[in-house]
């Protein structure tokens, strides 16, 4: 097995250890947590996501950030500003899904 | 709804729709609700408890309000997009139709009613539109801020209001400022700028005398107020002493300060990060008591008459109304209208109140004398309802 893939199937096993790969989501889930998107994120980041007091939540603004970063910033907020935590809604891999989401660009 | 009624409504809503025919009535007793998700709205008949039109076309208004000519006639509707519509309730048509901006919050209806003005997200600041046809009357660009991602930018722009002497007052969110700005000579607007009301004031109100101008504040305790009566003076901080050495909530939807819910001499304000109403002593802006209630208040909203105050909740504890007495001061109801109470509002002498319920797709409408539910209005994802008595209201 070459090397990358070696490693890319390492991270895979990670990923699914620690219950962070997106199909673990189920479909159902995923709509709901699209919907908390849209509705209850939008109320400050606007429903199409396009900024509202809260900034735009759009794949060119995120295309520097790491998909952990923006999971943990979903997952805990983010201090001196209005952006709460989401925990107490969210799972790791839930928000770890929802990052790579945004990180695609998400039209809800 | 009953399935007759049901039918009843949407025989209303096509003839209306279909044939636009323009309605000869009077309008006091008419009102509008948004439909945020679908960017239309419908017209709503308070006394019928029917829908007369429904209104599409309005752009993005997952966060759009709205204020009334001096006629009752107009709406004028303020979307998330930047999107100024003009809408003809008695015609159930868009009349005029202006992108003004790219990210709104509200706006104002001058005191004579011939200008509107509307705050800005992007670019920050306010701009002035004649009410005849929605020509662009000033343009007033916000101080510019360094943002966290560095970029220079206006600041965003809110609590915007209208106040006696045909002024609108202001508040700058991230340059934490109050403005008014003199619209007496539409060609030359007078803006005197108060800076350092404190941090990220979120929203503001004005007193319903017209007197006081009031600005939330988020990365602080207390609030701003200015008064209007001495303009020069600079604002002061009042409650500061609120909620010291107590730890924050997280805060899930920032409370609205629209209208100023008062009871007597006391006034009635949602707290920031807390599950509490404030009770305030007007003039000398002292806390009087605090009310715990079920979550995160975002609207603190007084029944005309002022005996009752209605409360609802941010996320995720917003499928719950509450219902305090001013005056014991305890809370004599809690609802439950399903998920995404978004917003309430009373008929003009306040027997009914009618509560936008988002996840079910209805308006649910109470008797607030009996705290019971009437009447259902299928309503796509409805968010602010707006009635026409807003017209002879300052601030609203």
């Amino acid at each position: 097995m070459p090397h990358n893939s070696l490693l890319a199937a390492l991270s895979l096993a990670a990923m699914v250890a620690s219950g962070t790969l997106p199909a673990d989501i189920a479909p159902a889930r995923q709509a709901e947590i699209i919907y908390l998107l849209k509705h209850d994120c939008g109320s400050c980041h606007g429903m199409r996501l396009e900024g509202g007091l809260g900034p735009a939540l759009v794949a060119d603004r995120f295309a520097d950030w790491e998909t952990n970063m923006l999971a943990m910033t979903i997952l805990y907020g983010r201090p001196g500003t209005p952006m709460p935590p989401w925990r107490p809604f969210l799972s790791d891999g839930e928000a770890h899904w929802l990052a790579t989401q945004l990180k695609q660009g998400v039209r809800p | 709804m009953k399935p007759a009624l049901s039918l009843a409504a949407s025989l209303l809503l096509f003839c209306g729709h279909a044939i636009a025919d323009c309605l000869t009535r009077g309008t006091g007793d008419l009102g509008i609700v948004i439909e945020r998700a679908a960017g239309s709205l419908q017209i709503v008949d308070t006394t019928a408890h029917q829908s007369l039109f429904r209104v599409e076309g309005l752009g993005d208004l997952s966060h759009a309000s709205a204020v009334y000519s001096r006629d009752e006639r107009y709406a004028f509707i303020f979307g998330r997009d930047g999107g100024l519509t003009k809408v003809d309730i008695l015609c159930g048509k868009i009349v005029n139709r202006v992108i003004q901006g790219g990210n709104s919050i509200g706006g104002a209806i001058s005191q004579n009613g011939s200008l509107i003005a509307v705050s800005n997200y992007e670019p920050g600041g306010v701009k002035i539109f004649s009410t005849q046809d929605l020509s662009l009357v000033a343009d007033i660009p916000a101080t510019e801020v360094t943002d966290r991602e560095g970029k220079r930018k206006g600041s965003k722009t809110v609590g915007l209001v209208d106040a006696p002497g045909q002024r609108f007052a202001v508040t700058l969110y991230d340059s934490s400022e109050a403005w008014i700005i003199d619209m007496k000579n539409p060609a030359e607007p007078k803006i005197q700028r108060h800076t350092k009301i404190g941090a990220l004031p979120y929203d503001a109100l004005v007193t319903p005398d017209g007197r006081y101008y009031i600005s939330g504040l988020f990365g602080q305790d207390g609030l701003s107020l200015l008064d209007l009566w001495h303009p020069e003076k600079p604002p002061r901080l009042i409650l500061e002493g609120y909620g010291r050495g107590e730890q924050k909530l997280p805060v899930y939807k920032m409370p609205h300060l629209e209208g100023w819910a008062v009871a007597g001499n006391s006034a009635f304000l949602p707290a920031v990060g807390h599950h509490e109403v404030l009770v305030v002593r007007q003039g000398d802006w002292v806390e009087t008591d605090r009310i715990k209630v079920h979550g995160q208040p975002v609207f603190v909203m007084a029944r005309p008459d002022g005996r009752q105050v209605w409360v609802n909740f941010a996320f995720p504890d917003n499928d719950t109304i509450q219902v305090i007495d001013t005056e014991t001061l305890t809370i004599i109801k809690t609802l439950k209208t399903g998920k995404g109470a978004l917003h309430m509002e009373f008929s003009p002498r306040g027997e009914e109140v009618w509560i936008s319920v988002r996840d079910k797709d209805e308006v649910q409408v109470y008797d607030t004398d009996r705290l019971e539910l009437t009447h259902r209005l299928q309503v796509d994802k409805p968010s602010g309802i707006f009635f026409t008595a807003r017209a002879h209201k300052t601030g609203l």
